[in-house]
Order: structure tokens, then C-alpha cells, then sequence
């Protein structure tokens, strides 16, 4: 599982979860794999994330490559600042561990960089 | 193609060719060009004697270059067509075609994502023929992030990906992701360790566009609420050769006991079609930008159908609607959506009642059995 995809998930939908965002994450085997840097997606994608969440994430796994706290203004035109971004959201892949909520502690496997999300009936 | 003649008879189309203005084609008949003439002959098959033959007639053209099979400068194209019924081709072609090939279309597309050699595939695979159509139906740009919620072997997402999207799937099949259900093909015994969809995209070279696939129920979705995919695009099951499921028991106050609970596997219930689609409209409206599309197949009987029967989403207007025959009775709709407005909060809406696709099928096939019974036992007597 990738940050990217991570900064999307919330567990809102459980019973009596009211916000379940961000996740928690409990990584076990992280892989670093090299991928295509395309510098208009990402400039792309980054007005859509959740920043601060997706420098926590990244903070919580050991892979923040100094990210900055807060976005920079110019980032379109900063290859080197796309770059990184591109590193923590495409290439850092969570191939085994755990997506935690973070108010009921309920937990969803990782596996095989596989997240499951499926909750069992007596949840639904 | 740029066409030069075209005819009702062979003999016409030399004619014209005969009296070409000249000066017309010299720019493609240069000395230093090479040169090649390719015969094809549609739904009527020739041998390749035949088909030489056929390209000699052409020894009358002011060709000065040499001939090069492999890579010419210049192509020219002859082309005979015998109709669209392979069966039963006519002794002579309808028309006959000449002119100089320009460029290639991306019909080779088709046979390179071909599922005969594609590492993992399913039962339901799409073909790739109509996944890349969907993809197309998709108006998929680069850089999109596309989500298909009942991936499966992710044969929709290699279409979308081939397009440039970046793509995501979810599925409640947690033994499909992970590619442990019964290999599909008949000459494979045990799937191979490493299939995956993430192995498919890898093998066409687009392991750059894959984001991530998840497993999870469509009835309970786990996307943040402000999350905008570019467009949806889904082959959704019918309950036919994939199961309409989500989670969910008809046990009244069941628990999962803590010693079971790490491996415990959830209990599943019918998802109505009408219901499936209900929430997939109602999830395209919320999740695909304003503009952006989706494309789903919807099963019909054909007998029953009806354009106002479609599932519906005040939010999403259909802009188009074709039909692909399975048999005399069934039939699918390739469904194409576009999001017009942000879907009104706390509105009731019109909840389309959709016929159940499974149980006509299945009520249907009932009936023709017991008939074929009937016919049989009258045949006998």
C-alpha cells in the first residue's frame, strides 16, 4: 500500500466512528521501489492530499525524507521538492503491516501490500 | 489510406490506376524509395499464390524503387471486400479499394493486451477489445485517477492505464487480489506465485501507473468523503458467473468470538443488483469530479428492457447506452455516465426499481428446460 492511497482511506464508516482519519499505520516490511517520475501528476495530486497527514504517515514509517510541514508556495516549478513528494506518495510501498483506526483501534491487515478492508458481520 | 481508386469490379480499379494523373503519385514512386504492395482480402480468404498474383497486376505502375518487405518507405494497399459474412463470400469482391497506407490505427492494441498471454486473469476477465473501448468511453487523460470498485483481475485498469490514468481497485474477493482462486485457464493447474494486478501492469510496462488495489465491500466504503476520482469504470458482477456479495449475515445478534477473529473470514449476503447499482450511481455522484465519467455494464433480458428501466442518479446524465448480445434472451449494456452536479445531500431519492438480472435468468432457463423436457417427451410419442 502506498501513502498516496493512505492519505485517501478513512474508517468513517464504521459504528460509532465519527471522523477515523488519518489511519494509523503499523508497517512491518516496507519496500522502496523506483517508478516513473511524471511531475504534472504529482503537481497535480498534491493540491488534493491531506498534507500535514501524509508528512505524519511518512514520519510514523521512518520515511520522511525531510518533507516540510507546511506545503511550499511555488511547488509546481521545484523539481527537486516534486521529486520527493513523488518518492513518498508512489515509491515507499507498505507490503506488510497494519492500518490501525484510530478510534476504535480496529485493525486491517496488510499483506502483501494488499490492504483488507472488509469488516466482519457482526460490524456491519 | 489515402485512396486513389476504388471500384465495383478488380478490372476497374486497374483502370483507373492505368490512367492515374502521373504526376500525382511521383512524390511516392522516387528511385531512392522503397516500396511494397500489401494484398488484403476481407472475410474471403486467398492463398498466398493468389494473393501474389493479385499484387502483380500492379506490375503496370511507374514504381522506380526497390522492393523491402520489412520497413518500405511507401506502402501501397490493396484491399478486396467480400462482404461481412465469412461464411458465405461472394465469388467477386463488392468493392475494391487502392491507395497508399498512411498510418497504422491502434487496432494492434487489441491483440497486445491479448488475455491469452496476460499473467493473471480471471473467469471474468475483460476482453481487451472492450476494455480499451471503456477506457476510450472514459475520456481517460494522462495523469487521471481512475477506480474500477469491482476490479477483479484489473483488466479494466490495463486499458485505463495504457491511457495514462493512474489507477486504483477495490474488490470483496480478498482470494482474487491475492491470486489464490483457481487458475482460469484450463492448461494451468495452481496459480503462479507472483500474479497479481500489480504482475499485469508490470507486464504491459505500466507498473508506474498502479496505485494500489484494496480489498473491501462496496457497500461500505472506506474513501474519504472529499476524495474525486476522474472517472469510474467497472464491470460490476451479475451474479450469473461472479456473485453479487457484501458482508452481512441473516443471524440476529451475531458476534465474532476473540479467539476467531484473526481468521476469521466474514460472512457474505446477497447484494441485489438493484442495489448494487443504486450504490454505484450514488457513489459516482459523490467520488468522479463534475464532468468526469463513469462506465459500467448493466445485464438486461432483452425482452424487458427499457431505456427508463436504467438505474439513475439525479446527478449523472447518461450520455450513452449500447447493447452487446450474450444470447437470444440476455444481453449487456455498455452504460456511460457524466457527472453534471454535486449529488444534494439528504434528498430522497427516486429509487429505480430494477427487475433482478439472476432471478429472470435463472426463472427463464427453468422454463426453456422444462419446454425442451416437454418437446422431447412429444417427439418420443
Amino acid at each position: 500500500m502506498k501513502l498516496l492511497t493512505h492519505n485517501m482511506l478513512t474508517s468513517k464508516c464504521m459504528k460509532g466512528v465519527t471522523v477515523g482519519y488519518p489511519l494509523k499505520i503499523k508497517a512491518v516490511d516496507v519496500k522502496e521501489n523506483e517508478i516513473d517520475f511524471n511531475p504534472d501528476f504529482i503537481s497535480r495530486i498534491i493540491p488534493k492530499l491531506d498534507w500535514p497527514v501524509l508528512v505524519k504517515a511518512a514520519d510514523s514509517i521512518g520515511k520522511n525524507d525531510n518533507l516540510p510541514e507546511d506545503l511550499l508556495p511555488e511547488y509546481e516549478s521545484d523539481t527537486d521538492f516534486l521529486k520527493k513528494v513523488h518518492h513518498v506518495l508512489l515509491e515507499i510501498d507498505i507490503v506488510n503491516g497494519e492500518l490501525i483506526c484510530p478510534e476504535t483501534g480496529r485493525k486491517f491487515p496488510i499483506n502483501n501490500g494488499i490492504p483488507n478492508m472488509l469488516l466482519n458481520e457482526d460490524e456491519v | 489510406m489515402e485512396l486513389w481508386s476504388y471500384s465495383e469490379t478488380i478490372a476497374g480499379v486497374h483502370k483507373q490506376m492505368k490512367q492515374y494523373p502521373y504526376e500525382l503519385i511521383a512524390l511516392y514512386m522516387k528511385e531512392n524509395q522503397t516500396f511494397k504492395i500489401e494484398v488484403e482480402t476481407f472475410c474471403r480468404h486467398f492463398t498466398q499464390r493468389e494473393k501474389v498474383e493479385k499484387l502483380e497486376a500492379f506490375s503496370y505502375l511507374p514504381v522506380k524503387g526497390q522492393v523491402k518487405l520489412k520497413g518500405p518507405d511507401v506502402v501501397f494497399q490493396y484491399i478486396e471486400y467480400y462482404g461481412i459474412d465469412p461464411k458465405a463470400p461472394p465469388e467477386n469482391p463488392y468493392m475494391v479499394f487502392f491507395g497508399r497506407w498512411i498510418t497504422n490505427g491502434l487496432r494492434q492494441l487489441i491483440q497486445d493486451l491479448s488475455l491469452k498471454n496476460r499473467k493473471f486473469i480471471g473467469n471474468t476477465s475483460m476482453d481487451p477489445q472492450l476494455s480499451l473501448l471503456m477506457a476510450n468511453q472514459a475520456q481517460i487523460h494522462p495523469g487521471d485517477i481512475i477506480l474500477d470498485p469491482f476490479v477483479g483481475s484489473g483488466s479494466l485498469l490495463v486499458a485505463a492505464a495504457h491511457f495514462g490514468g493512474y489507477v486504483l481497485g477495490t474488490d470483496i474477493d480478498y482470494l482474487m487480489l491475492h491470486a489464490r482462486t483457481r487458475p482460469s485457464r484450463i492448461t494451468q493447474k495452481k496459480r503462479e506465485k507472483d500474479e497479481s494486478v500489480k504482475a499485469n501492469m508490470a507486464q504491459y510496462g505500466l507498473d508506474h501507473k498502479y496505485i494500489d488495489v484494496l480489498v473491501n465491500d462496496f457497500a461500505i466504503q472506506f474513501w474519504k468523503d472529499d476524495i474525486r476520482f476522474d472517472a469510474i469504470i467497472t464491470d460490476p458482477p451479475y451474479g450469473i458467473r461472479e456473485a453479487t456479495e457484501k458482508i452481512g449475515t441473516s443471524k440476529e445478534n451475531c458476534t465474532v468470538s476473540e479467539q476467531h477473529l484473526s481468521t476469521h473470514i466474514p460472512a457474505k449476503i446477497v447484494y441485489g443488483l438493484s442495489s448494487l447499482f443504486y450504490d454505484l450511481l450514488a457513489f459516482s455522484a459523490k467520488h468522479l469530479k463534475l464532468g468526469g465519467r463513469l462506465v459500467c455494464w448493466f445485464p438486461i433480458f432483452r425482452e424487458d428492457y427499457q431505456e427508463d428501466g436504467l438505474p439513475r442518479n439525479p446527478s449523472l446524465q447518461l450520455v450513452a447506452n449500447s447493447e452487446q448480445i450474450l444470447n437470444k434472451h440476455t444481453s449487456r449494456r455498455l452504460l456511460t455516465y457524466k457527472k453534471m452536479s454535486e449529488p444534494i445531500n439528504k434528498v430522497m431519492e427516486e429509487r429505480n426499481h430494477i427487475t433482478d438480472f439472476r432471478t429472470r435468468y435463472y426463472d427463464n432457463r427453468e422454463e426453456t428446460r422444462k419446454e425442451r423436457r416437454m418437446k422431447r417427451a412429444m417427439e418420443r410419442n
